[in-house]
């Protein structure tokens, strides 16, 4: 089963490595510059002290925009991967009536399954891994050069994850389309449900798969990036705002607060008069640090970034195997009713609604 | 004999609608069996259970003494050509082949390649080019080179032109001499089942109405015309399958085992057509109950 699986799946194997072979192309261009530009701004920015401005110009325009469009690339090869080689895979021989060919042939269904979820699964995985290695390699001079590899954005893009996600999508669309019985609706449910997950993930589950870390530090006034009073004519007084950027290197930063030392939040603070507009910068900045404020943020620190790979990785490869094991229960063939029994089983397997044709 | 398909009490539901219902049925092996009915009889269900495509809903059936589809062992020894001869249209004539190859340990190349250039079919064509005949001879080639003891096909001649309805019949009887295999087919046209087969299933309505050797039930069922009679005349050992009456004539067709002696009576033979499309006829002259589903020993 496994030979006949590569003989009708050679054609999509050839899609995938064209594409593949385009977006090598494509990066092994671009690469070296892309390095060399990272390079000679490390260079002159350690001589004059201004990396931080100085690497948030990077990188140029043409390579930035090849770096956003790799981004939504490798999210959507998974996505690609599992709306059209798993939810065919099942949906369309059920809907062309060649199951009837496939399954009585000299093998049981089980296997039938276990070739094809193998062969073609193993070929999504394989795309989505060699995708991310050769755009983990391209953009390796922006990782050493210190900037953020784990913030939502670029998480993805990059490390082991895209393999996690080429299994779910591949079993999701497999299971999709046995469950749909065809195989437009099997896309649609695959699509759906797979940005559903790509999107609940970086905001629920990643934070917590390892316990951020919490630090709480006296407010630094150089953190301070933005400062505003509203209402300042107002009897009351009206209401001073502030927020502070943690300065922490390459950290996911999950919340970022201002809190009195009590504890409680302080994120608005009563406006003094040395913060009204006719006042100095430096004025207001003193009226802030006489309130004692603490900065408390939780974050995930850049060093975590393959924990979190390996730990996100794990949970699609569960959830994938989860699937996967969906997909056997659902073909295995039934035994019959036994003798004599009249009455029809609620629960039937996948073609028991199928009407004669 | 032993029976290669044995059902009892065999039903099928989709829904609320019952398929198949009550199905008792015993097919000799060696034979080639024709399974007829009207469209909806339930013949599709039948075979599909028995190639162990669907569950039954109610009751049983044994292929070849075991479960169908239960297990590879199982699966080789029935061969199986859906209707419409389903095969993947990008796959090419050759790449069926290896298919089958890989898939089924039994399988004899030769055989197929044989049949193939009998037929002259281009190995290199994709199956989805091919004409409705060929489609049919490569899905009979794929299933009877597996080597199956029983091969089962659901409408094999249905959608093909008579000349190539004609070559299929004839591959099939070739392929039947050569591997001795029990054949199952189901057709709605009696002019094939008259040229192949030499047992009969009529299946109406979900239920089986007669099974038999052909030339059983063609010797047992006789064509009467005489003068009007009434129903509760007739002898008793008649089960009257078919009746018409005009005002002083009535034409009956009679199934039994006794010669008809009475001289007020002309008796005809019945056509395999006439006895088929008698049983077929849904609610006929007779009641249901004088018409049970016989079986005529074989």
């Amino acid at each position: 089963m496994i030979r006949f699986t590569l003989l009708r799946f050679r054609v999509q194997a050839a899609v995938a490595a064209g594409g593949l072979l385009i977006v090598a192309v494509i990066l092994a261009v671009t690469g070296p510059h892309l390095a060399h530009v990272y390079a000679a701004t490390l260079r002159t920015c350690t001589q004059q002290g201004n990396c931080a401005l100085a690497l948030s110009t990077l990188p140029p325009s043409p390579d930035g925009a090849l770096r956003a469009l790799l981004d939504g690339l490798i999210v959507a090869v998974p996505g690609l991967t599992g709306m059209f080689w798993g939810a065919p895979l099942a949906a369309r021989e059920l809907e062309a009536g060649t199951f009837r060919l496939a399954w009585t042939q000299g093998i049981t269904r089980t296997r039938w399954l276990a070739a094809k979820l193998a062969v073609i699964g193993a070929a999504s995985m394989l795309t989505a891994g060699l995708l991310s290695l050769m755009v983990t390699w391209w953009a390796s001079p922006i990782e050493t050069a210190g900037m953020d590899r784990i913030t939502p954005g670029v998480f993805h893009s990059g490390g082991i994850v895209p393999v996690g996600y080429a299994a779910f999508a591949f079993t999701l669309g497999v299971t999709a389309g046995l469950l749909t019985r065809r195989t437009l609706p099997a896309i649609a449910i695959t699509l759906v449900i797979f940005a559903a997950v790509q999107l609940a993930v970086p905001a629920f589950l990643r934070p917590q798969l390892i316990t951020p870390v919490h630090a709480s530090s006296p407010l630094a006034i150089a953190s301070i990036t933005e400062m505003g009073t509203t209402n300042a004519g107002a009897p009351g007084g009206g209401s001073l705002f502030v927020q502070a950027q943690p300065d922490i290197p390459g950290a996911w930063i999950l919340s970022s607060d201002l809190v009195t030392p009590a504890g409680r939040p302080a994120n608005t603070l009563p406006a003094g008069q040395a913060c009204s507009e006719n006042q100095s910068r430096q004025a207001c900045q003193a009226y802030i640090a006489g309130f004692h404020l603490r900065h408390s943020v939780t974050y995930q620190p850049g060093s975590r970034y393959w924990a979190l790979q390996w730990y996100e990785t794990a949970i699609y490869l569960a959830a994938a195997l989860i699937l996967a094991g969906l997909c056997f229960l659902r073909i295995r063939p039934r035994r019959p009713a036994r003798r004599g029994t009249g009455r029809a089983r609620e629960s039937q397997p996948v073609l028991a609604r199928q009407g004669p044709s | 004999m032993t029976a290669v398909i044995e059902a009892s009490g065999l039903g099928k539901r989709y829904g609320r609608r019952w398929a198949l219902a009550d199905c008792t049925l015993s097919v000799p092996a060696g034979r080639v069996v024709g399974l007829v009915g009207p469209n909806g009889a339930g013949k599709t269900t039948l075979l599909q259970l028995a190639a162990g495509l669907l569950p039954p809903t109610s009751g049983t059936i044994r292929v070849l003494g075991h479960h169908p589809g239960d297990g590879p062992a199982q699966l080789r020894r029935v061969g199986f050509v859906a209707q419409d001869s389903p095969l993947y249209p990008g796959v090419s004539v050759a790449g069926h082949l290896r298919m089958g190859g890989w898939l089924n340990p039994g399988w004899e190349p030769e055989f197929a390649r044989r049949r193939l250039s009998q037929l002259g079919l281009d190995p290199r064509q994709r199956a989805g080019s091919l004409s409705g005949g060929q489609r049919s001879q490569l899905a009979l080639i794929l299933a009877a080179a597996k080597r199956p003891e029983l091969l089962l096909l659901d409408e094999p001649v249905a959608s093909l032109d008579p000349l190539a309805r004609r070559e299929f019949l004839q591959g099939l009887m070739e392929t039947v001499a050569e591997h001795g295999s029990s054949v199952v087919l189901s057709s709605h046209l009696i002019a094939d089942i008259e040229r192949v087969c030499d047992y009969l299933v009529v299946l109406t309505g979900s239920r089986v109405r007669v099974a038999g050797e052909t030339e059983a039930l063609l010797a047992c069922h006789h064509q009467l015309s005489g003068p009007r009679r009434d129903e509760r005349d007739l002898p008793a050992s008649w089960d009257v399958i078919e009746e018409s009456h005009t005002g002083k004539q009535s034409v009956l067709l009679v199934r039994t085992s006794e010669p008809v002696l009475d001289p007020a009576w002309t008796v005809r033979p019945v056509s395999l057509e006439d006895l088929v499309l008698a049983y077929m006829r849904p609610a006929g002259g007779a009641s249901p109950a004088r018409r049970p589903g016989l079986e005529v020993a074989s």
